[in-house]
Parts: C-alpha cells; sequence; structure tokens
C-alpha cells in the first residue's frame, strides 16, 4: 500500500490533487486507489489535508492514514510538525517553495522543492499548484506515469482548463527530473 | 454509460438513482449527503434524467412529496442525514404504514446535542422501529448496487415498503473510489416500472392514508409486520439476481468473512467492515482464527443468518456506532435476541466506536479480537472504544 499525503490550504486545490492521482492509478494504471479530504466543515485558508491511498488490489482499509510514504506542500508555511511527523521511513516530501531545499530539513526523508507557484502563475496566470505538484510527484517517486495524469486531467478537469494543465504538469515533470 | 468511474459514495448514489429513472425526486441538502442531491438536479438540468426534481423547503416537506407522488403510483427518490432523518420521522411511518415503496438514501451522520456533522450511526439506528426497510453499504461499488437492488426491493408486490440505503457520512460519502457502473438495459429489465396495488385510481377507487380505529387497526400492524419479514426472501433473492445479472453480490441480509472455523467473530455494519476485514487477514496470516460478519439489513433483521454464523465461535464482538443511552449498543441487542432465538450460546460483548466521527483504527480492531480470543470479555457493560478516559471521569 503507498499512501500520499496532501497539505494545503483551503481554497487551494489539495483534494483535487488526491482525487486527480487516485483516478490516474486507477483508471489508467489498473491499480485501486482511494482518495479523501480531511472529513469536516470547508473554510477557505484554513490548513487542510488530503489523502490518497494506493495498492494493487482493492483496498478495504477504512481507518485514518497515520503514516505515509510521501507527502506533499501545496504552500510551504505549512512547513511544520503535521509535515514532519507521520512519514514511513524512506519518505518522500515535495515542498512547493522559492527557496533553497536546505531550508527544510527532515529526518530520514527526501526532500525535494519546486517553485509551482512560479509557474502556474507563467503558464496558468493563477497561482493553482496542484497539478504541478503532481508532475514533481510523478518526477521524484514515480508513484504514477505522467501519461496517467494527463488522462486523469482529460477525464476530471474542465474541458477550457485541460491543455494548459498539460503543459504545466510536463514543465514540472522535466524540471523535477533534470534536478535529481 | 456503463463501464469504470472514479467517484465519492455520494456520486455513486446519485449516478445509480439516474439509472432507476424515479418520477419525482424531493429532497433538502444536508452535509454529508448534499452532493446527491445537486448531482441529481444537474442531471434534471442536463436533461440526462427526465424526473420531476422538487426543491422543497424541509425534510418534512421532502418526505410528505414523495407520499404523495408514490400514492399515485410514481417512483420515487429523497436523501437526507441525521437532523434532517429525525425532521422527517412523521412521514417515515407515514410511509411505511400506507406501503409506499419510496427509495431514500441516508447519509449516516452524528445527531445534536452536541453538535456534529460527523459519522456515527445514531441517525439510522434510532429509526428501526419506523418500518423501513433498513440497508448499509461498506463501499462506493455497494452502495451503487445497493441502490438498484433497493427498488427491485421495496416494488415487489409481495414487500411494498421504503427502503432506505446508508453510507456511512464522509467515510463514504466523501471518499472516491473505483466502481463499475451498470448498462442501462440490464438495469431497466432488472427494475421494471411496476403498477402498485396499492396506487390511487379514479377508475378502481381505494382509499390510503386511511384512519383504522380498533376494529382494523392490528390487523394492518400484522399485516405490514409480516410484509417485513417477508422482505428477508425478497432482499436475499434480489442480491442473487443481481449478482447472475451484473456480476456482483453482497450475501442477502449478511455477509460471513472468514467465519467458518473461527474462534472469534467480530459483527459491524457500514464502511468499518472494510477495515474489519484488513485485521482479520492478518489476523489469519498469524494463524489466529477470527471472522467477521457484515451486517448488511437491519430489518428485517437477519436473526436467522446471523445464528447460523455465530454457531461455531467461542466469542462474539458486536462493534457498532451507536448506543441506546442507559443500556447497550441496540445492534448487540438484536444479534444477541437472534443468538437466543435460535437457541446459539455463546459468550457476546459489545463494543460502541466511532461516535462522532472519532476514528476506529486496525489497532482498535485488534484490541477486540484479542480481548475476543482470550475470552476476557468486559461483562455485560459496554465497552466505550478508543475513549479519552482523563477528560471524561471515566
Amino acid at each position: 500500500m503507498t499512501e500520499i499525503r496532501w497539505h494545503g490550504r483551503g481554497g487551494l486545490g489539495a483534494f483535487t490533487a488526491a482525487r486527480l492521482l487516485g483516478a490516474a492509478v486507477s483508471l489508467h494504471e489498473g491499480k485501486y486507489a482511494l482518495a479523501f479530504p480531511s472529513f469536516g466543515p470547508e473554510r477557505r485558508g484554513a490548513p487542510v489535508f488530503a489523502y490518497t491511498r494506493i495498492d494493487s488490489s482493492p483496498i478495504t482499509d477504512r481507518s485514518e492514514v497515520t503514516a505515509c510514504d510521501c507527502a506533499v506542500v501545496l504552500d510551504d508555511t505549512l512547513f511544520g510538525d503535521p509535515v514532519k511527523s507521520g512519514l514511513k521511513p524512506g519518505a518522500t516530501v515535495i515542498i512547493n517553495t522559492t527557496k533553497p531545499k536546505e531550508d527544510f530539513q527532515i529526518n530520514g526523508a527526501q526532500v525535494v522543492t519546486v517553485d509551482a507557484t512560479g509557474l502556474a502563475l507563467e503558464i496558468l496566470g493563477r497561482p493553482i499548484t496542484n497539478v504541478p505538484l503532481l508532475g514533481a510527484l510523478a518526477a521524484a517517486t514515480g508513484i504514477t506515469a505522467v501519461q496517467s495524469v494527463e488522462a486523469a486531467i482529460d477525464d476530471q478537469l474542465a474541458p477550457k482548463i485541460r491543455e494548459k494543465n498539460k503543459i504545466l504538469l510536463n514543465k514540472t515533470y522535466q524540471l523535477v527530473k533534470e534536478a535529481q | 454509460m456503463s463501464g469504470k468511474l472514479f467517484v465519492s459514495g455520494d456520486e455513486a448514489v446519485a449516478l445509480a438513482v439516474r439509472q432507476t429513472k424515479p418520477h419525482v425526486i424531493a429532497a433538502y441538502p444536508i452535509t454529508p449527503q448534499t452532493i446527491v442531491v445537486e448531482r441529481l438536479s444537474d442531471f434534471v438540468e442536463d436533461g440526462s434524467l427526465e424526473s420531476q426534481y422538487l426543491y422543497v423547503e424541509s425534510e418534512h416537506s421532502a418526505m410528505c412529496a414523495c407520499l404523495g407522488a408514490s400514492a399515485i403510483g410514481a417512483r420515487t427518490f429523497t436523501a437526507t442525514s441525521s437532523q434532517g432523518l429525525l425532521y422527517m420521522v412523521e412521514g417515515l411511518h407515514y410511509a411505511s404504514g400506507s406501503r409506499f415503496p419510496i427509495v431514500m438514501m441516508n447519509a449516516n451522520r452524528s445527531l445534536a446535542a452536541p453538535w456534529s456533522i460527523y459519522n456515527d450511526q445514531r441517525d439510522s439506528l434510532s429509526e428501526l422501529e419506523c418500518g423501513w426497510i433498513q440497508l448499509y453499504a461498506e463501499n462506493a461499488q455497494e452502495a451503487y448496487d445497493t441502490i438498484l437492488q433497493a427498488y427491485r426491493i421495496a416494488e415487489d408486490p409481495k414487500v411494498m415498503l421504503p427502503v432506505m440505503v446508508n453510507l456511512d457520512g464522509f467515510v463514504l460519502t466523501h471518499t472516491y473510489e473505483l466502481i463499475q457502473t451498470a448498462e442501462q438495459e440490464k438495469v431497466d429489465a432488472y427494475i421494471p416500472y411496476r403498477d402498485f396495488c396499492n396506487k390511487l385510481d379514479l377508475d378502481q377507487p381505494k382509499a390510503t392514508c386511511i384512519t383504522a380505529g380498533p376494529p382494523y387497526n392490528m390487523e394492518f400492524r400484522y399485516q405490514q409486520h409480516q410484509a417485513t419479514l417477508c422482505a428477508a426472501e425478497t432482499i436475499r433473492e434480489a442480491d442473487r439476481e443481481f449478482g447472475e445479472k451484473f456480476g456482483r453480490s453482497y450475501g442477502g441480509l449478511v455477509e460471513t468473512y472468514r467465519c467458518e472455523d473461527a474462534e472469534a467473530i467480530l459483527v459491524t455494519l457500514g464502511s468499518v467492515a472494510g477495515t474489519v476485514r484488513c485485521v482479520v487477514d492478518a489476523y489469519r496470516e498469524a494463524g489466529k482464527k477470527v471472522g467477521l460478519l457484515k451486517i448488511r439489513c437491519m430489518r428485517p433483521f437477519p436473526a436467522k443468518e446471523a445464528a447460523a454464523a455465530l454457531k461455531g465461535a467461542k466469542a462474539v464482538g458486536v462493534l457498532e456506532k451507536d448506543v441506546s443511552f442507559g443500556f447497550e449498543g441496540v445492534v448487540h441487542t438484536n444479534v444477541n435476541s437472534a443468538l437466543k432465538e435460535w437457541n446459539v450460546t455463546v459468550p457476546t460483548a459489545n463494543y460502541v466506536g466511532g461516535l462522532g466521527g472519532r476514528s476506529i483504527s486496525k489497532e482498535d480492531i485488534g484490541g477486540i479480537f484479542d480481548a475476543l480470543l482470550s475470552g476476557n470479555l468486559n461483562g455485560s457493560e459496554a465497552a466505550f472504544v478508543n475513549l479519552r478516559r482523563d477528560i471524561c471521569g471515566a
């Protein structure tokens, strides 16, 4: 079982990222996935969590995710104990930031940084960072293939935002791949 | 229209309802059911579902609108949750007493006070006596399939009773997962429209929602009770036939999982059954003989099936997300009554968990199996799972 935890703020699209990843692997890679938000009221700007569970067989476990293989942080002001705890040994933590990687030290985890906001502003004209972070996830972990995320974008996102998001996805994927 | 989709439990329900083609939908939104009625109103708006969608001002009105529509023989659907279910209780009894085959989805959510939008099953389990058939789904696929089965059960001329399909709030309603949808022609063949025998008809006038005094009232109640008992066979048949047509079935009223030689069996219902499955597999791998009895239908209660599944066990636990204050969990009461009725003697223990959205972990469930296997049961009192004893003086 592979478990991914998304750290965002209400309105940033963390849950959309969790759902796109689930759709990518289950509809286009023959796997099974559950994607769910942290349950409860929705408040714009408040810290939120979202989760994607992935496995090669159907997932019946409905309990909370307590330790993850990968954490993705959509806003670097959220970096802190909630990001640094609940990680499996050797986990990957992907952070959207303009700061150097050295600013984010986590024992036993591999940190990957990317300026997803900058790329989103350049390509979408809006600071929506869930799709570029999926590109970073694909590049840094191989949990999904970039083609599967493209297919999920076609299934799940509104037609008028699909093409630009696919460009953004691929550009982020390339950048993170080259930096490795 | 058939194919694989990655959707939430709420969306799975809405997609299934679209394929059942109800003539009338009357519903009022409430978290965590809201997505169901949003999607259905979208479908009516975009023309993919031809139905009268009534935007009512309350849950009480939603149920009353369904009563009126069902009385003239229309297929009806509504959905609610928690406080909304309580607000329509008067109508719930009218529906079952009038033998109207209304189908309703209920998103299981806690009851106020204290106010909570999170999941438990105190809403539906407090309404076991309202005369509705109550079904519980474990995952989004079962929710989708159970909506289709619900119309087959409700509209059976031998049954003619309303059916409530329950999904755990958030845990199921807001979790996205893979489902396989059904071909429309197969759905049409599985649940063809039927002529309700009790419908209002100018050519063959009949009274409905009538008054019945002492000379007749008991007989109405007796027939209603018999119809609910008789529904058990219809539920089994509906699930069996569903399996033949669509390739998926759920055991009818209960599902036994690795119960055959189990020394300890945990009985539960709803989405937590999935987590129990994981723990059963882990314990079996470690050589420990444990099993799961998933109750899919609370009314009619599957007494015979429960007794048959539990009779070989050395200890039985009942894990449920409700409590009847001053006694115990109502599922435990029902299971014990069934065991007594069928002369099965096995120690049982009650575990109340997940109230107001408290998580139930695999470790919590493991702890229950450990207690059951060691024979170290908690006596007659219900144990509250994962209770913060330090803050409540326990």
